[in-house]
């Protein structure tokens, strides 16, 4: 068994106006993995290629030691998906979903463990889909996904369209996926809160491209928004460090990439007060990393 | 041990800090004893619903300020040292006051000045309570 859920090399997949290019990608066995992506950032086609669901034109895709496409029967057994515009039949019921999926995976499905999340996700399996609600509909999807028991677990957008309520239940229950050190989760989100909240690692993808994909800690240690008081202006320009100034008469906002203290003396010595250094959401990071690869200034 | 610790995204600090205030708290009040074997990071993870990374983080920095010990292979321990909570507690008065005594500082306040201030919240209890 390999040490990685999935791999991906090279990545590349070429469509008549979008182009993924250049995905080098990977999840260690037990981890959990947040996409965040503007919309038509490629993340759909991403784990489509991870789904074997299509091929790639060039580089390499493995998922749980398997060739993707070439081997995806096998890996699929252990792959479980979900997304938001999942179908499910309308006129049979959730029981109905239950029976047929534990016929197609009679090993890997735990009874048990669904009738609990019956109960945790507050659904009722004699209820016809057509009378659900989106997010019961989204609910009862993630069931019929999480009592097979995949290996890796492949979540697009899944809390897109709750309630704060059914969010948080959908949330925990990922998080409980993670107490098994095998198995491992790869989820979209344009949520950036969820993703910080759980994330270990996470990847930045806009036009087809990663932006960047690091640990979730780094990425907070990364950047910090200063902001500085000066009787006179400050004469600061953008590099390697400065990625955005923003001058509002005496006060200047600075968002900083790889700060450390001492970068603070070069506007002191201006005669600037520093009136903070503080810590950015992931969502004012994603903004600031997107920015910073669009204009072409290396993050 | 109950290894839930309750976590707010809207504090502004990076979690793992949040983790490691927690978890100082609970040695200092000596909910977690010396010696005693604290969760898995795994099982502490799933319970807060937070990152696995972001408590692996905690367990690190805590480790290194002398809170816990880590075997590899065997999982983390609160250190042997009965001072312990009573330095984290020192530790954390000390963080408050530093605080305290350069806010009094940048408004021309001098030391007794500020102590006298400091007594009088003491003996004011409704001042103390509310902080």
């Amino acid at each position: 068994m390999s040490d990685f859920a999935f791999q991906m090399h090279q990545v590349a997949k070429q469509y008549p106006h979008f182009q993924l290019q250049n995905i080098d990608l990977q999840l260690p066995n037990g981890g959990i993995m947040g996409l965040i992506g503007p919309n038509g950032a490629g993340k759909s086609t991403l784990i489509r290629i991870l789904m074997g669901l299509i091929a790639a034109d060039k580089g390499t895709t493995e998922v749980l030691g398997h060739n993707m496409p070439n081997h995806q029967a096998l890996a699929k057994v252990n792959i479980g998906f979900v997304s938001e515009d999942m179908r499910l039949y309308k006129n049979a019921t959730l029981q109905w979903h239950m029976d047929f999926i534990q016929r197609i995976y009679p090993e890997q499905w735990n009874q048990k463990y669904a009738v609990s999340l019956l109960s945790k996700f507050d659904l009722i399996s004699e209820q016809k889909i057509k009378g659900m609600s989106h997010g019961q509909r989204v609910k009862s999807s993630i069931l019929l996904m999480l009592a097979r028991q995949p290996k890796l677990l492949i979540f697009d957008e899944p809390t897109t369209g709750l309630d704060p309520v059914a969010r948080k239940e959908v949330l925990n229950e990922m998080m409980v996926v993670l107490n098994d050190e095998d198995r491992s989760i790869l989820f979209s989100s344009h949520n950036t809160q969820d993703v910080e909240q759980l994330s270990d690692q996470i990847t930045f993808i806009d036009r087809g491209e990663i932006v960047s994909s690091d640990d979730k800690e780094s990425f907070i240690e990364n950047w910090r928004r200063i902001r500085l008081h000066a009787d006179s202006p400050l004469t600061i320009s953008v590099d390697q460090h400065v990625k955005e100034v923003i001058n509002q008469g005496r006060n200047t906002t600075l968002i900083m990439h790889q700060f450390n203290e001492s970068m603070l003396r070069q506007w002191t010595q201006q005669g600037a007060v520093v009136k903070g250094v503080e810590y950015m959401s992931l969502e004012e990071i994603f903004v600031a990393e997107v920015e910073a690869k669009r204009s072409g200034v290396a993050a | 041990m109950d290894p839930y610790l309750v976590l707010s995204q809207k504090d502004g600090r990076p979690m793992y800090l949040q983790i490691m205030e927690q978890i100082k708290s609970l040695v200092a009040q000596g909910e977690w004893h010396a010696g005693e074997k604290v969760p898995s990071i795994r099982e502490l993870a799933v319970a807060s619903k937070v990152s696995v990374i972001t408590v692996k983080r905690a367990y690190q920095e805590l480790e290194r300020e002398g809170v816990l010990l880590t075997q590899p292979g065997v999982g983390s321990f609160v250190a042997k040292n009965d001072e312990l909570g009573d330095q984290i507690m020192k530790q954390e008065i000390d963080k408050h006051l530093s605080k305290a005594w350069a806010q009094a500082k940048s408004f021309g306040l001098s030391l007794d000045e500020l102590m006298a201030r400091l007594k009088i919240l003491a003996t004011n209890n409704k001042g103390v309570k509310d902080e």
